[in-house]
């Protein structure tokens, strides 16, 4: 396996994406007294391009999924898969933070847990949480929240506001 | 004819660790068919109450995520935050930082190493483990002010400086772990009886590790050179050569077995040994703070608008933040990783096929801190057909495969 710079996997995503890239932007910041640089990289990708990205990805190297972040921005539900390609050396290191916008009406998404099956515990947060429907996750049951919660109701979305509200409508 | 199996739920009181956490199994006579995870009755919700906060008070906030690495949530946090609104931190926070998270590690390593000796029924490691570890936090006392949730870190340095008063104290502790070096290696790694118990158990190959996206530890016992202090260094590791360690480095082999997670951890405690040796050499003059008053900071990071994730190598693997900040005194989005949130599907392959008995000592291989992976309450009905093995139960059948076989 050969190491990519961050420019070079840049390029070689904005080469096979082309105009299904929405945003891209290369990020650079240095650590340690002797301030070596370091590389991020911030893509945003149509919804529809989404897992032939990942797949981009996984001709390279085995990419590694930390997590989804969620937000609610209150017209669209934004996702950002943090991936890291490359470990194993120094400096070596890539992480894409990959974004995706969802309708807030009905937010759908591919599952990438057949490509990576550890994506599953996270796939499982964002369903319940955010109430996004993966297509694919062969795990459909609730992992952090109980089985008898209610089914319309999605702890991280901005209407929300915490147990009084959710513990008044039960009641 | 069919083989009949049987179910037998675990949890939610741990059957390893004291905490909530349900393992259904699916068992045919002695070994384990099929397992089913089901964690969350420890969710607090921390993200969200993180809505209501400023960024200062989240750092406190992180910091209770999770008792035992209650500097690597903050360390990362801080790095987020830093990240999204382009704060530079002094080099002399940065080694001090560095020098907290690695004490913070040797406590950790330790602190599973007695737990996991207890698993498997040998008390007097225990207590000799956990003797040896609290040489560490009478320093981590000494040097912040506590035992656990330091309230060292700030976003942009530390809160408190390590002074030359305090250099006597920190090498007398430094010595007193490569002096304790030969007993841990004695009684974990050269004992017959605790490699009988771990060897060839709960097994996960390499592609598993890598498949079910584990970290820390975990990954690296089964070969994996994954650690973002060696992949994407930061604050004083980027002046280092960490090298990931595998356990092929003290065995000469990679089996992915309990063992080889024993091995990783008590070399790790040695590395972070050399790694605040060499912090303290280097350790450079200068400010420990960027901005020292908290209002004009917090007034800073109101006007601030980015996005930022900060990574830290914590004793059980990476821990991942990520930050969006919008101009206002509340973050949009805060989301907080621990590494036992991925770590959690390797227990999939590991108790595949293991003993009913070997249960307590896999579980407890990847050290699961399950407050920090569950951020709600459940309650677990189990219909009356079901048995329920107690952690009692289950310590005994544990304890006594031990004696079995060292007669």
């Amino acid at each position: 396996m050969e190491f990519l710079d961050a420019k070079d996997l840049l390029s070689y995503l904005q080469d096979n994406l082309k105009e299904n890239i929405l945003d891209s932007r290369l990020e650079t910041r240095t650590a340690g007294v002797k301030k070596e640089e370091f590389h991020n990289i911030w893509l945003e990708v149509k919804r529809e391009k989404f897992r032939d990205t990942v797949k981009l990805f996984m001709e390279l190297q085995y990419p590694h999924i930390a997590i989804i972040a969620g937000n609610d921005t209150g017209e669209k539900i934004e996702l950002v898969y943090l991936f890291s390609l490359f470990y194993g050396e120094k400096f070596k290191e890539i992480s894409i933070n990959l974004k995706v916008s969802l309708e807030r009406e009905k937010p759908s998404i591919e599952s990438i847990t057949d490509l990576i099956p550890g994506a599953q515990t996270t796939e499982r947060e964002t369903k319940e949480m955010f109430g996004v429907e993966f297509i694919g996750l062969p795990e459909m049951r609730n992992i952090f929240l109980p089985e008898d919660f209610p089914k319309d109701i999605f702890p991280f979305r901005k209407e929300q506001k915490g147990l009084d509200e959710l513990v008044q409508k039960e009641s | 004819m069919s083989i009949s199996t049987y179910k037998i739920p675990i949890g939610p009181i741990h059957p390893s660790l004291a905490e909530p956490m349900t393992f259904n199994f699916e068992i045919s006579g002695e070994k384990i068919q099929s397992v089913d995870l089901a964690p969350g009755d420890n969710h607090r919700g921390i993200e969200f109450m993180g809505r209501n906060r400023n960024i200062v008070q989240i750092i406190y906030l992180a910091e209770r995520i999770c008792g035992i690495c209650s500097a690597s949530h903050p360390f990362a946090f801080c790095r987020a935050v830093e990240n999204a609104a382009g704060i530079e931190v002094p080099p002399r926070a940065e080694y001090i930082r560095v020098i907290i998270a690695e004490l913070e590690r040797i406590h950790s390593h330790i602190l599973w190493a007695g737990i996991a000796a207890e698993e498997l029924g040998f008390n007097s490691v225990l207590y000799l483990s956990w003797k040896v570890r609290e040489e560490v936090l009478d320093l981590l006392e000494i040097l912040t002010g506590n035992r656990i949730n330091y309230g060292m870190y700030m976003i942009g340095g530390v809160r408190r400086d390590i002074s030359e008063e305090h250099m006597p104290r920190i090498m007398k502790t430094l010595q007193y772990y490569k002096d304790a070096y030969q007993t841990l290696e004695d009684v974990f790694l050269k004992d017959p009886s605790i490699a009988l118990r771990t060897k060839n158990v709960g097994i996960m190959t390499y592609e598993d590790a890598l498949h079910l996206t584990s970290v820390g530890p975990t990954a690296r016992a089964s070969g994996v050179k994954k650690d973002v202090r060696q992949d994407q260094p930061y604050s004083a590791y980027a002046d280092m050569d960490i090298k990931a360690i595998t356990p092929d480095i003290y065995s000469g082999e990679v089996n992915g077995d309990v063992y080889d997670r024993i091995i990783v951890r008590i070399l790790e405690v040695f590395q972070s040994v050399q790694i605040i040796e060499y912090c303290l050499d280097n350790l450079p003059e200068g400010e420990i703070l960027s901005e020292p008053k908290i209002v004009k900071l917090l007034g800073t990071l109101k006007k601030a608008k980015g996005e930022g994730v900060g990574r830290h190598e914590a004793p059980r693997g990476e821990v991942i933040h990520y930050i969006k900040l919008n101009e206002s005194e509340n973050p949009e989005v805060w989301k907080a990783r621990a590494p036992t949130y991925n770590n959690l599907m390797s227990w999939l392959p590991m108790l595949q096929r293991q003993e009913i008995a070997d249960i307590p000592i896999v579980i407890a291989s990847i050290d699961p801190c399950i407050g920090c992976m569950d951020r709600v309450t459940l309650v677990d009905s189990n219909t009356s057909k079901k048995q329920v093995l107690t952690r009692e139960e289950l310590m005994k059948l544990s304890i006594a495969k031990t004696r079995r076989i060292l007669k």
